[in-house]
C-alpha cells in the first residue's frame, strides 16, 4: 500500500526541499520504489536540489490539465532507478492545483510507487494545504528558534483538522524533523534545544540534522546531501530514513563534539 | 468576459445569517419620577465617565417605578438621555407600558430573569476558597467539553455554555474559550478566557502557567504581568476577585 508523506514546516527557508531530497532518495536507496512531488509551483527548486534542472519537459500542473501523462512527465532519478521526479511548474502559480486534479495525480502514482513524498511550500494557503490535504504522514521540518516552532504548530493545527484522514476522524501520523541543529549554540542559549522544541511541539522525533556545510554544498552541487555519507547531514539523514521506516535508531549529533586536531583535518565521524 | 451586472437570482450564496448573541445592557431603573432630579443625576453619573456613556444603549426599566408615567412624562424623559448621549432603545416593564412604548417607538421588553448587577458599585464577591477541581468526567454540565488532542497555534476551542477541560498542551497561539470554568492538564501557553459571557464565578485551573493571556468575565492579564506573578510556570488557580484576578497555588 501507496503511502503519501507530505514535508512541511510553516515558515520557508527551513529545509524542506533538502528534507524531502534526502528523505525520497534514502527510501529509493533502500529498495522503495520513490517519487518525489514539488507542490511549490512558481518558485520551483527540487529539480536544482536533485540535479536534474536541465530534464524538465513537462511538470506538474501540465499532468492535472491533461497536457501530459505521467510517464512523459515523471523524471528517472540517475542514481537510483527507484526513485523520479514530479517537477512542479515555475510559470504558473498555485491556483492552478485543484483539489480533484491533485487526487487524481496523486492515485496514479500510488498504482506504481512505494512511497510518495509530497514537499510542501511555504505558508498555509492552497499550495502547502493541498501537499498535505491527502497525506498518511507528515514530516515537520523545524529549525530551532520560536518563530519556526510557533509556525510548526500551528502547521500541526491544520494537519490535524484540514486533512483528509481528519475529516474522516483519523490521524496523521506526524514526525518531527529538527533541522540547522549547532549544539555549540545551543550549548550557549542562543538556540533552542531539542527538549525545548519538543516540549513545545510535543510529536515523537524523527532526527535531528545538524547544521553543516555540506547541505549547502550538496544543493549547489544537485545531489541529495544524503548520498554524501561522510557528512554529519548526510548521517542524521539516512538514520532518520531508518526510524521512518520503523527502525529504533539512537539520535546522533545532538552534543558539542570536542574535535581533536586529527579530527579537524578529516572532518567527519 | 464582462463584468455580470444582472442579478442572478438562482446565485444562492447566502445574503444574512441569523445568529443568537447576548448583548450587556445598561439598564436605567426608575425608582420615582422627577424629571429635574433625573436630569441633575443623570449628568453627574456622565461626568464620572463620559466615555462610558457615549452612544450607550439603554433599557428604560419602569417596573420599579412607584409613580404614573404618561407619554408626555416619557418623551421629556428620553430626550434627557439622549441629550447625554444616551441611546434609549427599549421600555421594561409589565404588559400596562406596551401602549406606551409604542406610542414612543420603543420595544417592550418583559419583566424577567435577566441578571443584572450594579455598574461601578460590584456586589461584594464571596471571599474565593481553594477549590479543588473535580474529576473531569463527573458532574460535566451539557455543553462541557473534553479535549485530549493539544491545541495547537491558530485553533481557537469554545466550550459554549459549560467547562472546557483540556489533557493535552495549549500552545502559544492557541485560545480557549468557556462560558465556565477552564481546565488544563498539560502547559497553558496560550490564551485562556474563562466565563466569557460574563461569568464572574468562573475560574482558570492550570498545571503549567505560562499563559499569553488570561481572562475571567472580560478582566484580563497578558503575560507581561503574569510573568511577574510568584506563580509563573506553576500549578495555578485563577479567580475574580471585585474587579482583579486573583491567582493562588493549586
Amino acid at each position: 500500500m501507496a503511502k503519501i508523506i507530505v514535508v512541511t514546516s510553516g515558515k520557508g527557508g527551513v529545509g524542506k526541499t533538502t528534507t524531502s531530497a534526502a528523505i525520497g532518495t534514502g527510501l529509493a536507496l533502500r529498495g522503495y520504489k520513490t517519487v518525489i512531488v514539488d507542490f511549490d509551483v512558481g518558485l520551483r527548486n527540487l529539480d536544482l536540489i536533485m540535479g536534474c534542472e536541465r530534464r524538465v519537459v513537462y511538470d506538474f500542473v501540465n499532468v492535472i490539465n491533461g497536457d501530459s501523462n505521467l510517464n512523459q512527465t515523471l523524471i528517472k532519478d540517475k542514481r537510483s532507478d527507484n526513485l523520479f521526479i514530479l517537477p512542479a511548474s515555475q510559470t504558473r502559480d498555485k491556483d492552478a492545483l485543484t483539489p480533484e486534479g491533485v487526487e487524481r495525480v496523486l492515485n496514479e502514482l500510488k498504482e506504481t510507487f512505494d512511497y510518495i513524498v509530497c514537499d510542501s511550500p511555504a505558508g498555509i494557503e492552497k499550495g502547502a494545504h493541498l501537499a498535505m490535504y491527502f497525506a498518511d504522514e507528515a514530516v515537520v521540518v523545524t529549525n530551532p528558534e520560536v518563530s519556526s516552532v510557533r509556525d510548526s504548530d500551528r502547521m500541526l493545527g491544520l494537519l490535524a483538522s484540514k486533512s483528509k484522514h481528519a475529516e474522516a476522524g483519523e490521524k496523521i501520523k506526524e514526525h518531527l524533523l529538527l533541522t540547522r541543529y549547532n549544539p555549540e549554540r545551543v550549548e550557549n542559549g542562543e538556540m533552542l534545544s531539542v527538549s525545548d522544541v519538543e516540549d513545545i511541539l510535543s510529536i515523537p522525533l524523527l532526527g535531528v540534522i545538524p547544521e553543516s556545510q555540506a547541505v549547502l554544498k550538496a544543493s549547489n552541487q544537485g545531489v541529495p546531501v544524503i548520498m554524501d555519507d561522510k557528512s554529519d547531514a548526510g548521517q542524521a539523514y539516512a538514520d532518520a530514513v531508518e526510524r521512518l521506516l520503523g527502525k529504533d535508531m539512537p539520535h546522533r549529533f545532538l552534543e558539542l563534539q570536542k574535535k581533536g586536531l586529527l579530527q579537524r583535518l578529516f572532518g567527519g565521524r | 468576459m464582462t463584468a455580470d451586472t444582472t442579478l442572478d437570482l438562482l446565485d444562492n450564496d447566502p445574503v444574512f445569517h441569523l445568529k443568537g448573541g447576548m448583548l450587556t445592557m445598561t439598564v436605567v431603573e426608575l425608582v420615582r419620577l422627577s424629571h429635574d432630579h433625573f436630569a441633575r443625576q443623570l449628568a453627574e453619573k456622565v461626568e464620572q465617565a463620559p466615555n462610558f456613556f457615549v452612544d450607550t444603549p439603554v433599557v428604560i426599566a419602569l417596573d420599579k417605578l412607584t409613580d404614573p408615567i404618561n407619554a408626555a412624562g416619557l418623551t421629556k424623559l428620553l430626550a434627557t438621555c439622549r441629550e447625554h448621549s444616551l441611546q434609549p432603545v427599549a421600555l421594561r416593564g409589565g404588559e400596562d407600558f406596551r401602549a406606551l412604548a409604542q406610542s414612543a417607538g420603543m420595544v417592550l421588553i418583559p419583566v424577567g430573569r435577566q441578571r443584572e448587577k450594579i455598574i461601578e458599585a460590584p456586589a461584594p464577591q464571596p471571599t474565593p476558597e481553594p477549590v479543588t477541581s473535580a474529576p473531569p468526567a463527573a458532574a460535566m454540565p451539557s455543553g462541557g467539553r473534553l479535549i485530549t488532542e493539544p491545541v495547537r497555534s491558530g485553533q481557537q476551542v469554545y466550550a459554549r455554555g459549560g467547562d472546557l477541560i483540556v489533557m493535552a498542551p495549549v500552545s502559544a497561539g492557541a485560545e480557549l474559550l468557556a462560558d465556565g470554568h477552564i481546565h488544563v492538564y498539560g502547559p497553558l501557553r496560550g490564551r485562556a478566557l474563562a466565563g466569557v459571557q460574563g461569568n464572574t464565578e468562573a475560574r482558570i485551573f492550570c498545571q503549567n502557567l505560562e499563559a499569553e493571556l488570561v481572562s475571567i468575565a472580560g478582566q484580563y492579564k497578558v503575560a507581561e504581568d503574569l510573568r511577574k506573578e510568584q506563580h509563573w510556570k506553576q500549578a495555578v488557580h485563577i479567580s475574580l476577585a471585585g474587579d482583579s484576578l486573583k491567582i493562588s497555588a493549586l
